[in-house]
């Protein structure tokens, strides 16, 4: 057995790996809460992958048959109903969690110098992450969902200049149809893990390169702060951080298992109340707010160019927070990310008590 | 007069034509690409149907039916004339219906409501949604698009 152990690691060289990890040290102070999203995070992708691949083996994209076997899934397979919440639920969490790890690092002001491509890789992580749960959205085919595909590809294509061109490539075309649900299969089980690994991969190793931030306030009293070993003591509250949300999970599954609606036809009226995902409320409460014209603008452009400027200034905080960059104090940065988290729970908050 | 080295030496030279090359192979894959990804010409939506078998509408009630790729809705208003008009809401594209308690054009996604020429009449929708000639003949209804001159119209079967 030992042999076997030695065998093994002289040939993989995992020592050094492993040394490393040993060696590693985490900070440890009072917002260390905030560095677990983060690992939580990696475990629920893992969690998608496999799901997703289970699923995989049985779900056809075609207009003809993706409703029905999904539906099928659901209905006849053993644990298939319960493997597909999971996968659902998990996306939802996944969402949940992105958002408190974007907010969190935004306040604590992670993005500080040199860890400005941190959170620009972060940020992208986050689109990929909302595109994710649009394209995933559409599979099942049912009739909310192509709706909701409908409206959301038409709030992209209303943006100046390259929306034209992002419509065709999202839809495959000018309607919806049968090319856009082949799209959207492709584009959730291959193009976007791919892009979403290798830039995860990034992230990863610049936090390794960079170590975690510490925020400035502890950082400036060295007192307030220790060091603790990543393996095993930050692993182990990672296992059981992991743990406690898998359950959570799980638990989500079983008791509120997602309902698959109404198979979608293309030649029916939308019906009432067709809505996104919860977390594309905000967005979709937004455009409906702007009245229709406004000044010579369409109020979905209008809608549509704001939008697409929070994420360019989200993607530029780093290089905007002058302060933070000296380590100073930066309360216009936190009054922002507050003002944004505000403005997306009393917008989501409006679009539920709206119904 | 001949000049003792080269001013370009070989090293340069190949690092040059390597990166030339490069840059050739990927510059040339981007069109490809790009119009490979782009469906691009599907070709022109017809701009007129023909409806045969058209089921028969009572006053006051309203039918989808496909122009070319998008569409269209069919109505029999309550004084019983025919008429039709894009289906396409102006606002984010949802597909309308007829409502027969109001007598209007209803689009479900954010309660935009057109009357029966088509106009907006309350809610998000920035404009009016296209109004389409209907000529009824013996066993079938022909849909046409106003404004396009007859004749050389591109025609499809439904
Ligand atoms: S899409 Fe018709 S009202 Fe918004």
């Amino acid at each position: 057995m030992i042999n076997l152990k030695n065998w093994f690691y002289e040939r993989t060289g995992i020592e050094a790996i492993l040394d490393f990890l040993r060696k590693k040290q985490v900070p440890d102070h009072k917002y260390t809460f905030w560095y677990y999203p983060g690992s939580i995070l990696l475990i629920l992708i893992g969690v998608q992958i496999i799901t997703g691949c289970l699923l995989l083996l049985y779900y056809k994209p075609t207009i003809e048959t993706a409703y029905e076997s999904v539906s099928f899934i659901t209905k006849y397979l053993p644990f298939g109903s319960f493997l597909r919440s999971l996968h659902a639920w998990s996306s939802d969490l996944i969402i949940a969690i992105a958002f408190i790890h974007m907010f969190s690092t935004f306040l604590l002001k992670s993005y500080r110098p040199p860890r400005e491509l941190i959170w620009i890789s972060g940020t992208f992580l986050m689109f990929i992450l909302l595109t994710f749960g649009f394209s995933g959205y559409l599979l099942p085919w049912n009739e909310l969902s192509l709706f909701a595909t409908s409206v959301g590809t038409q709030i992209a294509g209303s943006m100046p200049i390259i929306g034209k061109y992002l419509l065709l490539f999202l839809r495959g075309g000018e309607y919806i149809s049968g090319d856009t649900l082949t799209r959207f299969f492709a584009l959730h089980v291959i193009i976007l893990p791919l892009i979403l690994l290798a830039l995860a991969a990034v992230h990863v190793l610049l936090i390794q390169h960079h170590g975690m931030s510490v925020p400035p306030s502890v950082e400036s009293s060295p007192a307030k702060k220790k060091d603790i070993p990543f393996y095993p003591d930050f692993l182990l509250y990672d296992a059981v951080n992991g743990l406690f949300v898998f359950s959570g999970l799980v638990i989500l599954a079983l008791f509120l298992p997602k309902e698959l609606g109404i198979k979608a036809d293309l030649l029916a009226p939308a019906p009432a109340g067709i809505k996104p995902e919860w977390y594309f409320l905000f967005m979709f409460e937004t455009l409906k707010l702007i009245p229709s014209m406004v000044l010579s603008f369409e109020g979905k452009q209008l809608g549509v160019m704001i939008f697409a400027l929070g994420a360019v200034f989200l993607i530029c905080i780093p290089f905007l927070d002058r302060w933070s960059a000296k380590n100073k104090r930066s309360p216009l940065f936190t009054l922002i990310g507050f003002g944004i988290l505000i403005y997306i729970f009393v917008m989501t908050a409006i679009s539920y008590l709206g119904e | 007069m001949k000049l003792k080295e080269s001013l370009f030496t070989r090293r340069k030279f190949l690092n040059w034509s390597l990166t030339a090359s490069l840059a050739a192979l990927f510059g040339t894959a981007v069109g490809p690409v790009w119009r490979f990804v782009f469906p691009g010409e599907v070709g022109p939506e017809p701009t007129e149907v023909e409806l045969k078998d058209f089921p028969e509408l009572l006053p006051g009630t309203g039918k989808l039916f496909k122009f070319g790729r998008h569409p269209a809705i069919m109505i029999r208003t309550p004084d019983g004339k025919l008429k039709s008009f894009t289906a396409v809401c102006t606002h984010f594209e949802c597909t309308v219906q007829y409502k027969k308690d109001t007598n209007q054009i209803w689009c479900a996604c954010h309660n935009g409501f057109y009357d029966t020429n088509g106009k907006v009449v309350s809610g998000p929708p920035p404009r009016p949604l296209e109004e389409y000639d209907v000529a009824v003949e013996k066993d079938k209804i022909i849909v046409s698009r106003r404004g396009v001159p007859k004749g050389e119209k591109p025609k499809e079967k439904a």
